[in-house]
């Protein structure tokens, strides 16, 4: 009887030591972030930081400040060097790189050009499944390193001439090569990041090692934070702030919360939830910046009712995009009317013309005139939070046109490639897109080439494709740009695509923190962040 | 007893490997293209695509070729190697790190649930149809009523943000205030329901004959409740609670997202939102586990707890 009596009082008292147990564990400090010597920003769990297999914007926040660049971008957005002592080329193929002597990485090595084609060759080895690798085709040899088993481990095109200069030969010319090279797979890595030649040791990813402002502080703590620290033999523009706190976050309204709570310093992107009521929770500390995002609506040529260009700017004139800016999206992303990003070198205002302004009338005698279909679907993934545009835009194009319209809804995007691929009838569907150098060449090329990686709509036009090509081979900037606007031009004409939109950085940070800028990738400007006194 | 237990976990091991294959025939039959669901909304290079190919087995096409990535799949398990995440992280890491803090947050919510929750339930037992008793069945239907969905950003909004009463969200290696209100939001609902099973438990064996008998016998009223009325009362609690900590283990999906807090849940959420398909399967496998163990645990405590109940 007293063993049974035991038994069954045995949850209560338990219950209350556990947790008194877990009471005692605790009470050491308070949460992170009150130390103010520290800057927290907030990042998702990264999926990789090595540079040639980074190409999320919470990676690349990381590496941006373990890392220099051989070129960044100055505020008309073309490519000044920081890493880089010099990029020249005669002819835009043969392109000779010197970098800065002083460079050295968090271990202690000397930066030299070795490392960099090294790192290079690591990234364009089809083996090693890096995500940047496709960044490296231009590099003459690249060829060689793709397939199940290359020919070869090295690009035939990388050559060291001495310790701080190489040569990087192109397959063909290209004026934006320079341009290129402020993107994270071109970054250099350390002799101690590889076990042997071209492989990398399983712990770098871990720790990584660069030669930039910042450098590690312990490992990668993975859900939960990556800690940097000053790097003080840094020989380019140093920090403001001595310790950097990439806190992990898995949702955005969680690290929102602690925003206006003083408890996390810098939010790079306000959850959509709050975008109405950000600007008066943060007052002047709720900001805006230019961001490279671009929204529109593409139309798949297999498909006779929207192959018709007159049916397709009926389409664009019956739209309201300054109202859908407005209303749904409470002016966190700008009406498009071009089809570049108006932070690129080279955009113009309104490229696609009346085709773009808002004019229900015309686009209703136009479609008519053209003979557009009597249903309109508009295709959409369901996992990216494009179901309130999509359902105004329909709704638009209901009043405006005077004909059925309807959003449908894939799972993920996946899906809705995938029909596309097959020919499934999908009517129009959302597509976006964010550049990952600033040339005009990195949308028109994959967007609207024939052989555009992202051309999923098969739009094809000869005369396009080749001004694009003469754009990209051609002797200055000036003039490469002269041939990507008269390509720009010819999208005007055919409007094989709608643009919709263009994003912003919408961002917010605390008190705690002043300085706050934010580049065209999304990422905050670690140097530039002050800590506010 | 023992040939009880001993059916009991040949029981578990079909119902391990029906519900994995479940699991897994429905993380991945879902998939159109499962390389291109990997890579999102950027394109797949031809190199990108061989390699994932060859890493996932997925050259091996059809049912044949889904059987054969289970039994791989389920033969690595065997081995207790939970595999790789599509980042390159190993499973049993990942929980490694999870789990300490899902049970420290499911702890600190099962507490919250016996402290308040049965003692409160006592309390109404006893004084039926009060003021109490009465204010009490308002708030817990209210608790029951509101979603944590809801429940959750409200109190960190509320608590968190405007009061600044504890940290809003608790981040890497919480310390036990940064997890309490997290553990209180979670408990509230078990909190509710085991207040009103206790209520009613109590209330129902104050009415029992052996009550009466006590009390002719001249016993205080608080020896008869404390002693035999709560004793009696407690068993379809602890089943209850039993229960709910193999649910509280497998982590808060929501709670533990609001609050940001690296746990078991957390990790699951990000699985299913970046589609990383052998990181939902090895996670929801161990799950299974969890829940098959608690539930057994639980049977096998209403035994002790209750002498007239035998199994056989």
């Amino acid at each position: 009887m007293r063993v049974r009596r035991l038994a069954a009082w045995t949850a209560l008292p338990l219950a209350v030591t556990l947790g008194l147990a877990a009471c005692g564990s605790g009470g050491d400090g308070g949460s992170g972030g009150s130390d103010s010597s520290v800057v927290s920003i907030q990042i998702a769990e990264p999926k990789h930081l090595v540079p040639t297999n980074t190409t999320e914007t919470s990676g690349s926040q990381v590496i941006a400040g373990l890392f220099s660049p051989l070129v960044d971008y100055d505020a008309q957005n073309k490519p000044y060097e920081v890493a880089a002592q010099s990029i020249t080329s005669s002819d835009n193929k043969v392109w000779t790189i010197k970098i800065k002597d002083g460079f050295t990485f968090h271990n202690g090595e000397k930066v030299t050009s070795q490392n960099y084609i090294n790192a290079w060759n690591y990234g364009a080895y089809a083996p090693n499944g890096q995500d940047t690798n496709p960044f490296f085709e231009k590099i003459s040899g690249y060829a060689d390193l793709q397939g199940k088993t290359p020919k070869a481990k090295e690009m035939s095109g990388l050559k060291k001439v001495d310790d701080l200069t190489f040569t990087a030969t192109l397959s063909e010319p290209y004026i934006d090569f320079k341009t290129t090279l402020g993107y994270n797979a071109f970054f250099p890595m350390p002799d101690a990041a590889f076990s042997a030649p071209g492989v990398l040791k399983d712990s770098y990813e871990q720790a990584p090692i660069g030669q930039g402002p910042f450098k590690m502080k312990g490992t990668w703590q993975h859900d939960s934070k990556i800690d940097v620290e000053r790097y003080d033999a840094f020989p380019g523009e140093k920090p403001k702030v001595k310790n950097i706190e990439f806190r992990i976050y898995q949702q955005l309204t969680a690290a929102y919360a602690d925003v206006l709570a003083d408890n996390l310093d810098v939010l790079p992107t306000i959850p959509t939830e709050s975008l109405s009521t950000a600007p008066s929770d943060l007052g002047d500390r709720y900001k805006t910046s230019p961001m490279s995002s671009f929204q529109f609506l593409a139309f798949p040529t297999f498909d006779k009712d929207y192959s018709k260009p007159d049916v397709r700017k009926a389409i664009s004139m019956a739209i309201d995009r300054d109202e859908i800016t407005k209303s749904v999206f409470k002016g966190s992303q700008t009406s498009a009317r071009s089809f570049v990003s108006p932070v690129l070198p080279g955009y113009r205002e309104d490229t696609a013309g009346e085709a773009a302004q808002f004019n229900p009338t015309e686009a209703k005698k136009l479609y008519q005139a053209a003979g557009g279909p009597s249903k309109i679907v508009i295709s959409y993934n369901g996992d990216g939070g494009h179901k309130d545009w999509v359902d105004a835009t329909v709704n638009q194009l209901k009043t405006n046109l005077g004909v059925d319209a309807v959003g449908s809804v894939e799972p993920k995007f996946a899906d809705l490639l995938t029909k596309v691929e097959k020919k499934t009838p999908v009517g129009a569907f959302r597509m976006g897109w964010v550049m990952d150098y600033p040339t005009m060449e990195d949308y028109l090329g994959p967007l609207y080439s024939t052989n555009g990686s992202s051309n999923y709509y098969g739009y094809s036009n000869p005369e396009f494709d080749k001004l694009v090509k003469e754009g990209s081979a051609a002797k200055t900037q000036d003039e490469a740009i002269a041939k990507y606007q008269q390509a720009e031009d010819i999208l005007a004409k055919d409007m094989p695509v709608i643009p919709l939109r263009f994003g912003e950085n919408v961002f917010g940070h605390s008190s705690k923190v002043k300085n706050v800028e934010m580049d065209l990738f999304q990422r905050v400007n670690l140097v530039k962040i002050e800590a506010a006194s | 007893m023992f040939r009880y237990i001993l059916r009991r976990l040949l029981q578990m091991v079909l119902a391990f490997f029906g519900t994995t294959l479940i699991v897994y025939a429905l993380t991945f039959a879902g998939q159109g293209d499962p390389i291109q669901a990997l890579a999102g909304e950027r394109p797949v290079t031809p190199a990108q695509r061989a390699y994932l190919t060859e890493k996932y087995n997925l050259d091996q096409t059809g049912v044949g070729g889904f059987f054969y990535r289970y039994f791989d799949y389920v033969k690595d398990l065997l081995q207790g190697n939970l595999g790789e995440s599509l980042t390159g992280r190993s499973i049993g890491d990942i929980l490694q790190q999870a789990w300490p803090v899902t049970v420290r947050l499911a702890l600190i919510a099962l507490a919250v649930a016996i402290i308040f929750g049965v003692t409160a339930g006592v309390l109404a037992g006893i004084r039926r149809a009060s003021i109490f008793d009465n204010s009490t069945l308002v708030l817990t239907l209210l608790v029951l009523g509101i979603p944590t969905i809801v429940l959750a950003p409200l109190a960190q909004y509320f608590l968190g943000v405007k009061w600044q009463l504890f940290p809003p969200t608790a981040g890497s290696d919480p310390t036990f205030y940064a997890l309490l209100l997290p553990g209180i939001v979670l408990g509230s609902l078990s909190l509710a329901t085991a207040l009103r099973l206790t209520r009613a438990s109590v209330a129902e064996n104050l009415r029992a004959d052996y009550v009466r008998t006590a009390r002719s016998k001249g016993l205080v009223k608080r020896r008869i409740v404390i002693v035999h009325v709560l004793r009696n009362s407690l068993i379809p609690v602890v089943t209850f609670l039993g229960v709910e900590l193999g649910n509280l283990m497998s982590g808060a999906i929501i709670t533990e997202g609001v609050f940001n807090i690296p746990g078991v849940g957390f990790n699951l959420f990000r699985g299913i939102r970046t589609e990383d398909g052998p990181l939902v399967v090895g996670i929801v496998s161990v799950l299974v586990v969890v829940y098959l163990v608690s539930n057994l645990v639980v049977d096998v405590l209403y035994a002790v707890l209750d002498p007239r109940i035998r199994y056989e």
